[in-house]
């Protein structure tokens, strides 16, 4: 794996459900070729997915950036949104501000956050209402 | 327990991948609520859902999971089944509801993904 690292960048669309998946999908498959653990595969995947998710249904749009070193990923969402008014309630474990068509696609059950912090060594979120979200992970290898 | 020993079970028909019945599952989950997965299965962990959507097969394919069975006799759309396919996730149907589906493999001594069986995947902050 070069030192420098790797740069993955991919662009969310708000609603794009489709499509949504195909960005940690990449990823996932790039950590794979790099021969990167599959344990570590899965907690990158898993976070990388949740923020994607993220971004389809709360976001209007977003880019998720994955840069691959040797000894870490670390992964950036940023995204242009409502924002989230209160981090603190959002990263509580089954609260949820999504509409009723996104749980009956299975997600909105309030475990996104959460559970990227529990995937993640270094998890950050800075959000500002009416202007957007950014998720900071890093996960080492 | 073998992937073809659940087919059998569930009297459950292969949608995709019968060319992969013998994979291992080590334990399963009944859910439909794909943030549960994301955060509660354990890799090679057979999902149990009635949910037929993508996002189904993307969540299997982030989590590591052997094999999708879709409860109560629900089939996904083509295009599902086909990324299925692309991702080499065995897709099944049964026709047996959730309860009863999983109530048959666990009294077969096939695990649930509880916490309290062994640690979740992810890496514990404790």
């Amino acid at each position: 794996m070069p030192e420098q690292g790797i740069e993955l960048e991919f662009a969310l669309e708000s609603a794009d459900f489709n499509g949504a998946g195909e960005a940690s999908s990449r990823i996932k498959r790039t950590l794979q070729q790099l021969g990167v653990r599959p344990d570590i595969i899965r907690r990158i995947a898993i976070s990388a997915y949740e923020a994607e998710m993220n971004v389809i249904i709360h976001a209007y749009r977003g880019v998720m950036r994955a840069e691959i070193y040797s000894d870490r990923t670390e992964l950036v969402v940023d995204d242009e949104g409502p924002g989230i008014s209160d981090v603190s309630l959002a990263m509580q474990v089954g609260y949820s501000t999504a509409p009723d068509h996104i749980r009956e696609m299975g997600f909105g059950a309030g475990m996104g956050l959460p559970n990227m912090v529990r995937c993640t060594d270094k998890f950050d979120i800075k959000s500002v209402k009416d202007v957007g979200t950014k998720l900071s992970m890093i996960i080492y290898h | 327990m073998k992937l073809a020993q659940i087919r059998i079970m569930l009297d459950a028909e292969v949608l995709c991948g019968v060319e992969w019945l013998d994979k291992d599952v080590r334990s399963a989950c009944g859910s439909d609520l794909m943030s549960d997965v994301l955060a509660f299965t354990k890799e090679q962990a057979l999902l149990l859902t009635g949910l037929t959507n993508i996002q189904v097969i993307r969540t299997a394919e982030m989590s590591d999971l052997v094999a999708i069975m879709f409860v109560r006799g629900k089939r996904p759309g083509a295009d599902v089944i086909e990324m299925a396919r692309k991702m080499q996730i065995p897709l099944l149907t049964t026709n047996k509801p959730m309860y009863e589906a999983c109530g048959v493999l666990y009294e077969d001594g096939l695990a649930g993904c509880s916490l309290k069986e062994e640690p979740c995947c992810c890496q514990s902050r404790e």
